[in-house]
């Protein structure tokens, strides 16, 4: 990857990696001790590996001189092995805590196995670490297809994604030292929120930038999705996020806001995440890899647009459906609740605009298990927010809240919708990226696809299951007007569908396995060749 | 920056609609008209929230809302609601605020309706360190096996339950065992010996000529009472018999006897109303007498 820069981008590298390595070293110094202690160590540790790497091979010979007609593809290719790093890891640590809640017994007599450290672990390496690095991947190379233009910038594409994973690494590591803001998808302490805006920002830049050197006279509806992924998670990020350090030279802080209040933003930036980090995102990756694949045109620009705008204006109401029946007042709740049930029909024209763009290639559909994947995916899309809608109405909420119902409604979204999408453009990408037909073995994608497909139906309905029977069990009144179970008795009556949901995850794991291994099969196999399925670049200006 | 301009519109076979003309590395899309079914969803659910607007508290308007219709505020319902579940139950709970246990635990339609809620209160707030089967676990006596610390007396187990023990409620219950080692009270031999007598006691062979019987009988038994029978009264544990809190090998009564003990019980009032304690201690009372105490364990 050094050799695809010039050698003054190598020298500008270098200095970067002595600033990350200085600060790490300032990090870890200040603190003495504890997660930031440990989060200096890191980031120093990576700023003096990536100083020796850059150091070795400065003076290496210049980068290409026709790279400037070709596509940047070299921080795809690390994203990409990223993402299934994070598969594995994520996906692994969430068997793990599944496996926990039907064997308590078996956590390990240790602080950072418990359950509690564990379970963001998981939430953070699939939602960020998987999720995260798939959209920034696919981003760079959608950005790039769409617009015929090369990445602006030979750095910063590098800087998003090394600087993206150290937040990761920094988030889950420091779960396990018991490092936590207390806020669920955002527990990353002070310093490492404040990293990640730099890192977004970046990224932001970058992306505008190589949109302002587009050679298409339009901006392409993947792009739009993806910009407002960006622009909308910092918003989100920054928002929630804002808190007072106990001091600079420790990991504690206390966020700003209080009560409700404190709740309300806290699920305006969980909804969204999930809107904007777990849907626009991979509305965009569909609009890409879906007509891609299929060779199909998309089947109405009209109705993409149309739901584009529908999606961002009515998600950002949301959050407080997450809050039905609490402190906070009913007017906010009866607001979520009306804008939730209005978006249904956005997400679902996305959805039915997806599934129409198969019609004319549904032999392919058959044949293809990579558009299988997509497929699948748009259909749980279809599912997932039909589901949530419906949740959000008050009443039902009544019913489904603190239960599994919502469990399994997030696991029906995220496996069966994202993590599809994902793998639908992982088996699209590799093979072109690394410069083959198809990926080493063909039969295994076949394989993973029926794996997962089971194990998300597995989990998903053993938990719509725990769910509705640990609603109705904490509502049940007997003919005296006492409350029929204990608590206790919903919690061992979960054991059976807590059990179906390990082994469906497991079944999730081993497809992440086989994929993971078929992709680095076929990385291995690499001929050093061009993208043939690409158009030319159009030409670009100096840089 | 060069633009290629408009590709050109296409007919698409499969479906019979033009193309746009925009190319997006073999990306094209379709010009299909906009979906009427899509207009007619979005109406129909614009229409539910209007609805919904119109009859529930929805907009904000500077320091106030829009109450709605319905006139609904769910701090109040909530308030209601709880109390029509109160006035619907009444009939059997108020009665159980009275502490005539005695008059209470004799009326069975009354307990045939209390007891089940109380197995479900006991499950709620008492299983977690007393066992589902109220047979208790380390440190945490079993109210199963008829042997009472205090009382066998729903008054005094309702006492218990409503101040506690060793808790920071003012009128707690009060009872520690003291360390004898740690605190020098005693020596190493005599702890030894003590231990062997305790052990000794609850096996029914015990010597009483012994010399851990004269230190036992100089240390232990102002609370333990005579050869351990137990000090009902002031939660000192019966040591003659075979059951143990703290666990009755030879180390565990090293332990004890080395460190001291002192147990919590939390403080139940304010947590529980007095209705529901006393129906508790009924139900406590009965869990050593098979299966009386009420289903639903």
């Amino acid at each position: 990857m050094i050799r695809s820069l010039s050698i003054p981008e190598r020298q500008v590298a270098l200095a970067l990696s002595v600033a990350l390595a200085l600060l790490g070293l300032a990090m870890a110094a200040a603190a003495r001790h504890g997660a930031m202690a440990v989060h200096g160590a890191m980031a120093m540790a990576l700023g003096l590996a990536l100083l020796f790497a850059l150091g070795g091979a400065l003076y290496d010979p210049d980068a290409p001189a026709d790279r400037a007609r070709r596509y940047y593809d070299e921080p795809t290719r690390f994203g990409i092995v990223m993402t299934l790093c994070w598969a594995l890891i994520g996906m692994g640590v969430g068997v793990w805590v599944a496996a926990l809640l039907y064997w308590p017994e078996a956590t390990p007599p240790w602080p950072a196995t418990s359950f509690g450290r564990l379970r963001p672990v998981h939430t953070t390496s699939v939602i960020f670490g998987f999720g995260g690095n798939a959209l920034i991947a696919t981003s760079f190379h959608v950005l790039q297809r769409t617009s015929r233009a090369r990445l602006a910038d030979a750095i910063s594409p590098w800087m998003v994604l090394i600087g993206f994973n150290l937040f990761c690494a920094w988030a889950v590591t420091g779960y396990l030292m018991g490092s936590t803001q207390s806020k669920e998808y955002a527990e990353a302490e002070w310093y490492a929120d404040i990293w990640l805006v730099v890192i977004w920002v970046t990224y932001f830049v970058l992306y505008l930038r190589t949109l302002a050197r587009r050679a298409e006279p339009h901006i392409y509806v993947a792009n739009w999705y993806y910009m407002a992924f960006i622009l909308v998670v910092a918003m989100l990020h920054i928002v929630n996020n804002i808190a007072l350090p106990v001091s600079l030279a420790g990991a504690k802080s206390f966020t700003i806001w209080a009560g409700v209040q404190d709740a309300m933003v806290q699920w305006w930036y969980g909804h969204n995440a999930v809107a904007f980090f777990l849907t626009a995102g991979f509305l965009g990756m569909l609009y890409y890899f879906l007509p891609v694949r299929s060779g199909r045109p998309i089947w109405s620009y009209r109705l993409s647009i149309v739901s584009f705008w529908g999606i961002v204006f009515f998600y950002i109401w949301v959050g407080s459906h997450h809050l039905h029946y609490t402190a906070l007042p009913y007017w906010v709740q009866t607001l979520g609740m009306t804008f939730s049930v209005m978006l249904l029909v956005p997400s679902w024209a996305s959805a039915g605009n997806a599934i129409a763009t198969l019609n004319g290639a549904w032999h392919k559909v058959r044949d293809d298990a990579t558009l299988r994947f997509m497929f699948v995916a748009a259909v749980f899309y279809g599912l997932s927010t039909f589901e949530g809608s419906f949740l959000a109405i008050r009443p039902v909420n009544s019913l489904s809240h603190y239960t599994d119902w919502t469990v399994g409604h997030v696991h029906s979204g995220t496996l069966g919708w994202v993590a599809m999408i994902i793998f639908g453009a992982i088996y699209t990408l590799v093979p072109q990226l690394w410069g083959r037909e198809t990926m080493a073995w063909p039969r295994a994608v076949e394989w993973h696809f029926w794996l997962a497909v089971t194990g998300t139906l597995i989990y998903v309905v053993s938990m719509w299951n725990a769910g509705i029977t640990q609603g109705l069990m904490w509502r049940t009144y007997d003919a005296n007007g006492a409350l029929s179970y204990s608590f206790l008795q919903s919690v061992q009556a979960m054991a059976p569908y807590y059990l179906l949901r390990t082994i469906g995850g497991a079944l999730f794991l081993t497809g992440a396995v086989i994929c993971a291994l078929n992709c680095r099969a076929t990385m291995r196999a690499a001929s050093e060749g061009a993208t043939a399925t690409d158009r030319p670049l159009a030409p670009q200006p100096a840089e | 920056m060069s633009r290629q301009s408009h590709h050109e519109v296409e007919i698409d076979p499969i479906t019979g609609h033009e193309t746009t003309g925009h190319d997006w590395n073999g990306i094209r899309e379709l010009n299909t008209p906009f979906p009427r079914m899509v207009i007619w969803a979005l109406s129909l659910a614009f229409a539910y929230s209007v609805v919904a607007w119109v009859l529930l508290p929805a907009w904000p308007l500077g320091r106030d809302y829009t109450r709605g219709l319905l006139g609904l505020d769910q701090g109040r319902m909530a308030v209601e609601n709880y109390r029509h579940l109160e006035q619907a139950r009444a009939d059997w709970v108020v009665p159980f605020a009275s502490a005539d246990f005695a008059s209470l635990a004799t009326n069975p339609g009354l307990m045939a309706r209390a007891m089940p809620a109380a197995a479900r209160l006991f499950a709620d707030n008492c299983a977690a360190c007393h066992g589902v089967e109220a047979t208790g676990g380390p440190g945490f006596p079993s109210l199963a096996d008829g042997a009472w610390l205090w009382s066998a007396d729903p008054a005094a187990i309702a006492e218990t339950l409503r101040y506690g023990i060793n808790s920071p409620h003012t009128d707690t219950r009060f009872s520690q065992m003291p360390a004898f080692g740690r605190d020098g009270l005693l020596t190493r031999e005599q702890v030894a010996a003590v231990a062997d007598y305790v052990l000794a006691l609850s096996s029914g062979n015990a010597d009483p000529d012994s010399h851990g019987a004269a230190i036992f009988a100089e240390n232990c038994s102002a609370c333990h009472g005579d050869a351990g029978s137990g000090g009902l009264g002031i939660g000192a544990p019966v040591l003659a018999d075979d059951h143990w809190i703290y666990g009755g090998t030879r180390d565990d009564i090293l332990a004890t006897l080395g460190g001291g003990r002192q147990g919590v019980m939390p403080a139940w009032e304010g947590r529980l109303s007095p209705a529901e304690i006393n129906m508790l201690a009924i139900y406590v009372s009965r869990l050593n007498d098979g299966g009386n105490a009420g289903d639903g364990r």
